[in-house]
């Protein structure tokens, strides 16, 4: 053709150029799109960083691997908006480090299921599936209703968390242990929790902390922090 | 190198001209039909480049001639199909209970939907068919908390039950135990009577009836009928809510576990709402 490949054979610097050159044609396809993220992001209101809490929930989720059987994505299709509610939109990851959209759906899909079903369900559905799900596949966790949640370096995973981009104020990470405190007491005066963060959902049954506390906070949060009914959310702009 | 193209004597074929201490290389080019097919994959891409959605930019993206996007596509398939179903939805909606149950061919589309959204949304919690689950009300079995009627059952589902909700249904049990205002062994005495209502055979009754008639008749009646308007449950009769156990009825009367029950109305339209309600009181228990 134009160059023979004779020529570039018995080259080896041109050979060098010319590999370098296709290689970064993969690597310019996957960086460009981070450079354009501001535009691919809607601009929607009420997502918000995770409490602390919910943020441990988080990592539980996560050590668990609820990501092998559930995916968090709605996708954009027909049967899916109906089944689960409006697909998932990019916003509503823009704090996961890393995301759980997932791709396998031994269960359900989770991406919507805050506030679908009582903190007493998920209780229950956790530490024993089958009790009010008979045909359940699903494992049995009860061990995390015995297991106190581990708190120690919560500052420390939240400040991780501000490194990588997720906007903790300093008076939400100052408050991170009060929060974390408030939100798995039911009876505490959760005032300054919901101003923080807005529609944190209290869990737990009094006593110490536990994983479990965590891991339903973490659920009931899920898809419910952008209010698609909201005029203002409406054409979700990219 | 040398660079001489011949024909291989051996086998017909030509050579490339390539040679490497006498071993030399035959050409067997790729099939013809090979290559046409990858060069139309590759003008394939072009025209889909150009129709779809392909190429990011600094400000957004190219959209493509067809202005195909995954979003509008769904909105586009959603309105469709409600379109579809307004026919019937719409009345569902609009027409009274008792209209929808007197047109046969209307009340069966309802209750499908009914069926549909119930294994979707409700069965996790009150089990196939409406059988329930420890902590979780039966709905087959009539014995509501609430109440039973159809305008009952609608209300239920579209506010929820402790749902946070002005409107929910809201009711408390008072914490005999945790706050002290029954004594340990006066709740098992009242447990011994609860479970004489569930139709066991306990101990002496006496002493729990009078604690029962002095705390609980109030809310839950003087022969443990319960009341619907707060929610109290019959504790007369075989169906309960927290489980045939006495261990349960004890943990109840100390700190009682007060279900709640989301609001659909966030979730679900009015129609499928109402579909719900047949569904539900066509279950056994309806009223």
């Amino acid at each position: 053709m134009f160059i023979r490949h004779e020529t570039i054979e018995k080259n080896a610097f041109l050979m060098l150029v010319l590999t370098l050159l296709v290689i970064s044609i993969g690597g310019i396809v996957e960086v460009i799109p981070l450079f354009t993220i501001e535009t691919t992001v809607e601009h929607v209101t009420g997502v918000r960083p995770y409490t602390p809490l919910e943020s441990r929930g988080r990592d539980i989720y996560i050590r668990e691997g609820c990501y092998v059987c559930h995916s968090q994505m709605i996708r954009a299709l027909r049967d899916e908006v109906e089944r689960y509610g409006h697909y998932s939109i990019a916003a509503e990851g823009m704090y996961d480090h890393p995301f759980q959209w997932g791709s396998k759906r031994i269960g359900p899909d989770l991406a919507r299921v805050g506030g679908k079903y009582s903190n007493d369900w998920h209780y229950a559905h956790l530490i024993n599936a089958q009790s009010v799900v008979p045909e359940s596949l699903m494992p049995h966790y009860a061990f995390m209703s015995d297991t106190p949640l581990d708190t120690d370096d919560l500052i420390k995973r939240l400040k991780a968390q501000r490194a990588v981009g997720v906007p903790y104020s300093d008076d939400e990470i100052a408050n991170a242990m009060a929060d974390l405190h408030t939100q798995a007491d039911p009876a505490a005066d959760n005032a300054a929790l919901l101003k923080r963060y807005p529609k944190a959902v209290q869990v737990g049954h009094g006593g110490a902390v536990t994983e479990m506390d965590a891991m339903v906070a973490y659920l009931q949060v899920l898809g419910t922090m952008v209010d698609f009914a909201d005029p203002a959310n409406e054409n979700m702009r990219q | 190198m040398p660079t001489k193209i011949e024909k291989d004597s051996v086998t017909g074929q030509m050579t490339t001209g390539h040679e490497w201490d006498g071993i030399k290389e035959l050409n067997r080019p790729l099939p013809k039909w090979w290559v046409y097919i990858f060069y139309a994959t590759i003008a394939f891409s072009v025209v889909w480049f150009v129709l779809y959605p392909s190429w990011p930019g600094l400000h957004g993206y190219f959209h493509g001639m067809l202005g195909y996007s995954q979003r509008t596509a769904v909105d586009k398939d959603v309105a469709a199909i409600l379109k579809q179903r307004a026919g019937y939805m719409d009345r569902v909606a609009k027409l009274s209970f008792d209209d929808i149950r007197k047109d046969p061919q209307l009340q069966a589309i309802a209750l499908t939907a009914g069926r549909i959204a119930f294994a979707n949304n409700c069965q996790p919690c009150h089990g196939a068919g409406g059988g329930g689950n420890p902590g979780f009300p039966a709905l087959a079995a009539g014995n509501w908390l609430w109440g039973g009627k159809l305008d009952d059952i609608q209300q239920s589902i579209t506010f929820g039950i402790r749902s946070g909700l002005e409107d929910a249904r809201q009711s408390a049990m008072p914490k005999f135990g945790a706050d002290g205002s029954l004594k340990p062994a006066e709740i098992e005495q009242v447990a011994d009577y609860v479970m004489a209502l569930f139709g066991h055979n306990t101990a002496d009754t006496a002493p729990g009836q009078k604690l029962f008639a002095e705390n609980c008749a109030v809310c839950h009646g003087e022969k443990g009928e319960g009341k619907r308007e707060i929610g109290a449950p019959r504790l007369a009769g075989r169906a309960h809510l927290n489980g045939d156990i006495r261990e349960s009825v004890v943990a109840q009367i100390t700190n009682p576990r007060l279900g709640v029950m989301p609001n659909w109305n966030s979730r679900l339209d009015s129609a499928t709402i109402k579909s719900l309600a047949l569904y539900v009181h066509s279950l056994g228990g309806g009223e």
